[in-house]
């Protein structure tokens, strides 16, 4: 019964905004309700790109938790990226990190949710929306979506306004308030640095993506977070989606998040 | 004409220097953050816009004012406000010119600005507020410079010169409405996240600007040869009147909407700025001191008595003008980072390097406009001493030279 009000949610959500990629988020809902015929409908089918992606990750928090495995998460993005460690809260710059329930859910806490679940650490990053806001009010294109759902930057064409900051409401976002290379013990040289005074953010991996590669946290996460395509109904991703309960965060805002949670009772499945 | 800026009194050169070495300081913290980067600001990865923003959001809303005297002026023909309108003009363009600064001091990586335009992008609401400030500005120089050079020569102004003011005139009403887009289109930002945000905009921008323009008005009385009259005087502070109560009237309605339906997402950004939340309180005094100005200032404006006696209605503008200033100058923009994504209260407090670059846009502001208002009074003032013989030759000395000591809080 939650579900279905959930997915009827998720597909008005979807049908407000304006993106055809996001037309076949909705399917792809739809698709998890069991109506897997209505992603090949004529017309849903997109004109965005020849064979459309969503990508997107299943995350299992309770999981995540049972193999001790968010932090390895976190540090090899974090050294892949070369993600510099500000130590300061005021200026650090985060593309993937842990927060409690009350914060990654806020709308959602209650107190009489279980301890377990509202303590747990919850891996929060880019959500890699349908109908992003950050991309909407960027004014040089430097946030854009690609064919694929993946909302990249472009830190050379960004001009530092943090409108995209302010666009995001998930917080996803971060502004090198220094210059990045000071705050880094070590480079990574195949992955390059940023300047100051641009925004970044988790890029999903695209450049493992475009080799084929998964992305670095799922690799870490041992199975804890899946990653695929959402509208391809056999992918992996979107058969957890059809056996376990699962939350996203903030969907009343209509953008689409892609980044699903687990909530208990689905680790088996997942 | 611009010659007659070079000529001035010992005073004006002084208050000159003085501007300059405040633009000085500035551009020396200015440059501190292009070095070092916007860290040296009090922003953050929460609170992500600060005072740049917020001043940017209240001088757009005073070069809209223009529009006060535009209006009645042009549209309607009322003649009181001829003498004035070339001020309210140039108070535009400087103001225009001060929230264009406010951006760029606000930018990362301001050396790319240019990719605003190279990659124009018609969904970003930045890109359209461009695009109508710089031509608001833009009319305003043609405008200003056009019908004052056709004052110089006894004619009236030129018909493209009126054919460009009623064009100006959506334009300012645009620059105003597309700078409340920027922020109301923001998901998720529930205090900006608000229909009205544009009225709330233009209405305090018709009480604050025409009130900074009346402050000028007894300035350039007190430092220059020119007279605005009483009767235009209390016209315009009839129009600061009434558009602070109107100002104050959509707060209210915001405060009524977001209490009675409980919406905790709205009631939490008004109950920081009023109240505090989980001990973050920084915007608790300056909102007690912005409410009981602008309930002060209104009831100063509205009893003739008090409107009339000049001393008074000082006072009643410098409090309207004060109220608006912390309402859309500092906690318009603060509060919706309140609550942050996480639901959690993040406070901000600039740093004096931040305070320094804002200091330094108002002493361009300010010398923008001491340099525009002084061509125009020495300009009318050698229209009067053609015919007249014996002038008062004392005061052509001590013409304009504080033009603009805007009694802002900076
Ligand atoms: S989570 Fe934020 S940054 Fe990522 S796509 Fe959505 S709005 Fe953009
Ligand atoms: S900060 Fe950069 S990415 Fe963000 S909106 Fe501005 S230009 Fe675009
Ligand atoms: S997908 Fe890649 S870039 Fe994004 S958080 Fe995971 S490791 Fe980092």
């Amino acid at each position: 019964m939650e579900r279905r009000t959930f997915l009827k949610a998720a597909a008005a959500v979807g049908a407000t905004s304006l993106l055809p990629v996001s037309a076949m988020a909705v399917s792809s809902a739809m698709a998890s309700s069991g109506e897997d015929a209505q992603r090949e409908e004529p017309g849903v089918v997109d004109t965005y790109d020849a064979t459309p992606k969503q990508w997107g990750f299943v995350i299992d928090a309770k999981k995540i938790e049972e193999l001790g495995v968010m932090d390895d998460m976190i540090g090899a993005c974090n050294h892949a990226h070369n993600i510099p460690q500000t130590g300061d809260p005021k200026t650090e710059v985060k593309w993937i990190w842990a927060e409690p329930f009350e914060n990654t859910f806020a709308d959602m806490e209650s107190e009489y949710m279980d301890e377990e679940t509202l303590d747990r650490a919850y891996p929060v990053l880019c959500n890699h929306c349908d109908n992003p806001p950050c991309v909407r009010v960027c004014p040089t294109k430097a946030t854009f979506k690609r064919s694929d759902g993946i909302v990249m930057m472009d830190p050379h064409r960004c001009i530092g306004c943090r409108f995209c900051m302010g666009g995001c409401p998930y917080g996803a976002r971060s502004l090198n308030f220094f210059d990045p290379r000071l705050y880094l013990d070590e480079i990574n040289p195949d992955y390059p640095t940023r300047t100051k005074g641009v925004v970044e953010k988790c890029t999903l991996c695209a450049e493992r993506i475009d080799k084929g590669e998964i992305p670095l946290c799922v690799e870490a996460s041992k199975g804890a977070v899946l990653f695929g395509d959402l509208n391809d109904p056999d992918s992996e991703v979107s058969r957890a989606l059809k056996e376990a309960f699962f939350i996203r965060r903030r969907v009343s805002l209509g953008t689409g998040p892609n980044m699903y949670y687990i909530v208990s009772g689905g680790a088996e499945n997942a | 004409m611009l010659e007659k800026a070079f000529h001035g009194s010992k005073a004006y050169w002084a208050w000159i220097i003085f501007l300059l070495i405040i633009i000085g300081i500035g551009v020396a913290a200015y440059a501190n953050q292009l070095i070092n980067g916007l860290g040296v600001t009090g922003m953050s990865r929460d609170v992500s816009w600060g005072l740049y923003i917020a001043q940017f959001a209240f001088f757009v809303g005073v070069a809209a004012s223009g529009v006060m005297v535009a209006i009645p002026y042009y549209l309607h023909n009322y003649k009181l406000f001829g003498k004035v309108v070339i001020f309210g003009e140039f108070l535009a363009v400087a103001a225009v010119l001060m929230a264009m600064l406010f951006v760029v001091v606000d930018l990362g990586q301001p050396v790319r600005i240019m990719n605003v335009i190279l990659f124009a992008t018609p969904h970003a609401m930045i890109f359209w507020d461009m695009v109508v400030l710089s031509s608001y500005l833009l009319l305003n120089i043609l405008i200003g410079w056009g019908a004052l050079s056709a004052e110089r020569r006894g004619f009236p102004p030129a018909k493209w010169v009126k054919v460009l003011s009623y064009i100006a005139i959506p334009f300012a009403i645009s620059i105003h409405t597309v700078t409340a887009f920027l922020f109301c289109g923001l998901p998720g930002r529930d205090y900006w996240e608000t229909a009205i945000l544009a009225g709330r905009f233009l209405s305090s921008a018709f009480a604050s600007g025409p009130a900074l323009l009346i402050m000028l008005c007894f300035i350039m009385r007190k430092v220059s040869t020119f007279r605005v009259s009483d009767k235009a005087i209390d016209s315009l502070a009839k129009i600061v009147c009434y558009a602070m109560i109107i100002n104050v009237f959509f707060f209210l309605c915001e405060v009524f909407t977001s209490f009675y339906s409980a919406s905790p997402a709205h009631m939490l950004p008004i109950a920081y700025l009023f109240g505090g939340v989980e001990g973050a309180t920084n915007l608790v005094v300056p909102m007690i001191i912005a409410t009981i100005c602008a309930f002060g200032g209104i009831a100063f404006l509205i009893f003739p008595q008090l409107r009339k006696n000049h001393k008074t209605l000082i006072v009643g503008l410098i409090a309207v003008f004060l109220a608006c200033w912390i309402d859309k100058g500092i906690a318009l923009v603060l509060a919706g980072f309140v609550p942050n994504s996480f639901e959690q209260v993040v406070q901000y407090f600039p740093t004096l390097n931040e305070v320094l670059v804002i200091a330094g846009v108002y002493g361009i502001g300010m010398l923008v406009l001491t340099v525009l208002y002084k061509i125009t009074v020495d300009v009318r003032k050698s229209l009067d001493q053609r015919p007249v013989e014996a002038v008062d030759e004392d005061k052509m000395d001590e013409a304009m030279h504080a033009a603009s000591s805007v009694p802002a809080a900076s």
